[in-house]
């Protein structure tokens, strides 16, 4: 029986959100910002939308933007939270964020950085994790405007500090910018931030969705050319029929959150006991408790692993990898690097919402006889 | 970079051009052929040697004992036999 064994890099849209999203393509495609029947019909919609969002992600509804990705909701929500630092007469322009943050979120600091901004990179212990005092002296030196965390890891599932983290800023004028893009619709919603990004892809919703998350009272502005729509957040009309497929997907997935995540833990339990104990020379990564309740990575010795990829692709499973031995990526896993785990042979496993007990043996069965076919290819046996 | 990563290696192996996980193996390979306690080097120009070698350092139970250049300025990296 083969197993999609990639759920955090995209899942099938979820049954309620293609239904909501049908149900939206006829009356949700006119501009909501015009005042003529047809508009005020998208703009009932959109409303509708924001306020399920809202109430699904405990904030106000006046907090929530819609944008075009979970990836350009990261870019806003960090660069926005320096944005109105970028003058040259204030001194707020550092960001304080972990080694291993989303490419997204480093990308934005790396832009930052380039326009005359700070960073402070804050690296992470062997399970990924970083150390919420470390953040927080850092938060604490002159010029610290935010801190970027993310609240679980997206390659190895380990959860952060946040709430340590958050308690440490109280009061002090620095924002938290929090990476849920992982975390939405496998655990509880993380109460404290200033900023958070969301990604509809992470509770089987559309890929053009994300979410910018703004605290009333935060201190974030724009970092691109004004607009009016989504308070000024985001630009360009929104897509209202997929923004209600994420609303209405999310609405679903939550409704059994709890269930399927205690299924997802145990079955994740379940991979990393079998892999350490079956597949020799490996390293299972993250830390083992206090994770993503739908995720593992793990490291094998001697093992190419896009190689690893395409033979378990042929047998009908389908993983991820952030080693980097092919041609396609020529640099490997920032994460891996910084956890200091081996970063060839790497697969990462994440469970789709109807995976299956039987699906998971079958993978697992499958798994050692792949890496043996690698390393036998490789030469590798006996060393 | 490390900037003294100890005696110089009693062996250098040449993994130039050769992509993970290659040089790893080249070093499990040859490590053999250095007396315990002396050092082998890898010179790699393959990103992830940079993070490998130090990982199998620590699975195989060697000591990693850092990064320098070979004379072409190709990263080396040097572990010590020890076992």
């Amino acid at each position: 029986m083969p197993a999609y064994l990639d759920a955090a890099s995209g899942s099938p849209l979820h049954p309620v959100a293609l239904a909501a999203m049908n149900a939206a393509r006829d009356d949700g495609w006119a501009d909501p910002g015009r005042l003529h029947g047809a508009g005020r019909r998208a703009r009932l919609l959109l409303d509708a939308a924001r306020e399920s969002m809202a109430e699904s992600l405990g904030a106000r509804a006046d907090e929530i933007s819609f944008t075009g990705s979970g990836t350009q909701a990261l870019h806003l929500a960090v660069l926005g939270s320096v944005a109105s630092a970028r003058g040259p007469l204030d001194p707020r322009r550092t960001i304080v964020h972990s080694a291993v943050e989303h490419s997204a979120v480093l990308h934005a600091v790396a832009a930052h950085v380039a326009a005359g901004g700070h960073a402070v990179e804050i690296g992470v212990d062997s399970l990924a994790r970083v150390d919420a005092m470390a953040v927080l002296a850092a938060a604490q030196a002159p010029g610290a405007a935010a801190v970027a965390l993310q609240a679980a890891n997206h390659e190895v599932g380990t959860t952060q500090p946040l709430a340590s983290v958050a308690a440490g800023l109280e009061g002090s004028g620095v924002s938290l910018v929090v990476d849920a893009t992982q975390t939405i619709g496998h655990g509880a919603a993380p109460e404290h931030w200033s900023v958070l990004a969301a990604d509809a892809r992470s509770w089987s919703g559309p890929a053009g969705v994300g979410i910018l998350a703004v605290r009333s009272g935060a201190r974030w502005s724009s970092p691109l050319p004004g607009d009016d729509y989504e308070y000024g957040r985001s630009p360009g009309v929104p897509d209202i029929p997929q923004i209600v497929a994420a609303a209405a997907s999310l609405r679903a997935v939550q409704a059994t959150q709890d269930a399927v995540a205690r299924r997802h833990r145990a079955l994740i339990d379940r991979i990393r006991a079998a892999v350490a104990a079956t597949v020799p020379d490996v390293e299972v990564l993250g830390d083992p408790l206090d994770r993503l309740p739908h995720l593992v990575t793990f490291s094998c010795l001697y093992v190419d692993g896009e190689e690893l990829l395409r033979i378990l692709d042929a047998r009908g499973y389908a993983v991820s990898s952030g080693s980097s031995c092919a041609a396609s990526t020529l640099v490997p896993s920032h994460v891996l690097a910084a956890m200091g785990a081996l970063t060839s042979g790497n697969v990462r496993i994440s469970l789709p919402l109807d995976i299956a007990d039987e699906q998971v043996e079958e993978f697992l069965a499958v798994l050692p006889g792949a890496v043996a076919t690698v390393r036998q290819a490789l030469g590798a046996a006996g060393l | 970079m490390t900037p003294a990563p100890g005696p110089a290696p009693a062996l250098v192996i040449d993994c130039r051009g050769r992509r993970c996980p290659l040089p790893i193996l080249d070093l499990a390979r040859r490590i053999a052929e250095v007396p315990i306690g002396s050092v082998a080097a890898v010179d790699a120009d393959d990103a992830a040697a940079r993070y490998d070698v130090p990982a199998w350092a620590r699975m195989r139970s060697h000591a990693y004992l850092g990064e320098t250049a070979a004379p072409d300025g190709t990263p080396r990296y040097a572990v010590r036999r020890d076992h």
